[in-house]
């Protein structure tokens, strides 16, 4: 008798290498789920159950999800791109160029990444209205809440600083525009600047910096973030909802809007 | 031997559900209490299946768009020639559009830096966490402050001339006085929704209304030296 997909993909289960691999084992039991999730170092970051009522589209929208996978799709396309560009005056516009015309699918990657970039502003902005105006940032979830403003500070940098990389017209004077912002800060404005850019206008310097800016430390930033973000979801008593809280909290917190 | 008990003991004999269980809750302490069980679902895998599919139709989404529509790319940086008008990414347009109004001081370094400090501490002061509509109680002297501040943003707009934030300041102000003439009784559904609103959302609702219209004026229409052009107009 042939086995199906199932049965190979069960034996594959209780093969010794996957056993040494998964540590939460097999089975289709509610512990054995719970386990899946708990086990996982990037999963445990998430609770083991969701209330059904918190998975109705309309309850989040899934913003905070979607944010999640425009990050994803820009961490999975902006790494490629990093393969073809060099982080240097005049070479960064011309390696540009040659991923909208010579590499293989660069334009398409170059154009997934920029407009999954927009996405991911406007989602982070969107998330937040919409957790304000469930009013999820009540206690005890205030610091996540604060913790989601510097994602959005973070968010709003990555896009920035890879406004830039380009090197075209469009990139140098809308980063030119932007810093000199910096420049009216009282007192520090232009030791900031200069920081900022390497320089006192934006040239070779600047753009290198806003590449490591880009390609490591705001990922990495708003990687560790993240990673706190969605654990103090799990701590603070999963996604929230009014009417599940309880009673000694949803008194101090006023009634229903 | 005639000390009163230093606890109290309760059984949760659900025993469908969970073995029994006991709790003992000193006098010094208190047992977080479950308002009540509701219906859940594991994370794995029926939430996981759900985010996986919300996410992958936002990346079908975002793949015909990278197919249909090429990201913009100009001619090579150019230090000596500065284009008309020089527009920062559209999330900053609406802080650019206060640049046209207001010093640098103030709409790049003031308002933004007020901007983020009000959001982080949204969650820590109580009149955010109350969810009393704003005109219910006390309506004379709440109104009496709402007059004052309403009038005078308004009066500081004008003066300076910032109709693009003015416009919508007003449209606020008087959806809050609709609000303020209704009640959790008035006869139309969108009274009684107003009435129940809180001072957090009108705030807060402000601020969205303001930040739509400011950028997308930032983005749509502005043209050289920053004058208002209708979006057919072409460049």
């Amino acid at each position: 008798m042939a086995k199906t997909v199932d049965q190979y993909f069960d034996d594959l289960q209780h093969t010794r290498v996957w056993r040494s691999i998964f540590r939460s084992g097999t089975g289709s039991s509610t512990l054995k789920r719970a386990l899946a999730v708990q086990q996982n170092v990037f999963l445990h970051l998430l609770s083991s159950k969701v209330r059904t009522r918190m998975l109705s589209f309309s309850a989040t929208l899934y913003l905070g999800t979607l944010t999640l996978g425009t990050f994803l799709i820009l961490v999975a396309t902006g790494i490629p791109l990093m393969l073809y560009y060099h982080p240097s005056v005049p070479q960064a516009y011309a390696d540009t160029k040659d991923l909208q015309f010579v590499v293989s699918s660069g334009m398409f990657l170059r154009n997934l990444h920029r407009w999954s970039a927009h996405a991911m502003v406007f989602l982070v902005f969107a998330h937040m209205f919409k957790v304000f105006y469930r009013g999820a940032y009540r206690t005890p979830r205030e610091f996540n809440w604060v913790i989601g403003v510097i994602l959005l500070l973070v968010t709003l940098l990555l896009s920035y600083t890879g406004y830039l990389l380009p090197w075209d017209q469009l990139a140098y004077w809308a980063i030119t525009v932007g810093s000199n912002i910096a420049s009216a800060v009282p007192v520090i404005g232009d030791k900031i600047h200069f920081l900022l850019l390497g320089g006192h206008t934006v040239n070779a310097n600047a753009l290198l910096r806003f590449y490591v800016l880009h390609c490591m430390i705001l990922p990495l930033t708003a990687m560790f973030f993240v990673a706190i973000h969605f654990w103090r979801i799990r701590k603070d008593g999963g996604l929230y909802n009014h009417d599940s809280e309880p009673a000694t909290v949803r008194s101090r917190n006023g009634s229903p809007a | 031997m005639a000390d009163p008990k230093d606890f109290i003991a309760g059984v949760d004999s659900n025993a469908k559900k969970s073995p029994r269980r006991i709790v003992f809750i000193t006098r010094r302490t208190s047992a977080q209490v479950k308002a009540d069980t509701e219906e859940q679902l594991q994370t794995f895998p029926e939430v996981l299946f759900r985010a996986a599919v919300a996410v992958m139709t936002l990346a079908v989404v975002l793949v015909w768009s990278a197919l249909l529509f090429n990201a913009p790319l100009e001619g090579l940086a150019d230090p000596s020639h500065t284009p008309n008008p020089a527009k920062a990414p559209w999330y900053f347009l609406g802080l650019q559009e206060m640049l046209h109004y207001f010093p640098p001081v103030v709409a790049g370094v003031l308002v933004p830096g007020l901007v983020v400090m009000a959001l982080i501490v949204i969650p820590y002061f109580k009149v955010n966490i109350e969810a009393e509509g704003l005109f219910l109680r006390d309506r004379g002297r709440r109104l009496r402050i709402f007059y004052l501040f309403a009038s005078g943003l308004s009066l500081f707009l004008l003066i300076f001339r910032v109709y693009a934030a003015l416009v919508p300041t007003l449209i606020m102000a008087a959806l809050m006085l609709f609000a303020a003439q209704s009640s959790p009784q008035s006869p139309s559904k969108l009274q009684r929704y107003l009435a129940a609103r809180p001072l957090s959302y009108w705030v807060m609702t402000w601020f969205l209304f303001e930040l739509v219209v400011l950028t997308a004026i930032g983005t749509f229409f502005r043209g050289p030296g920053w004058s208002w052009v209708w979006p057919w107009q072409g460049a």
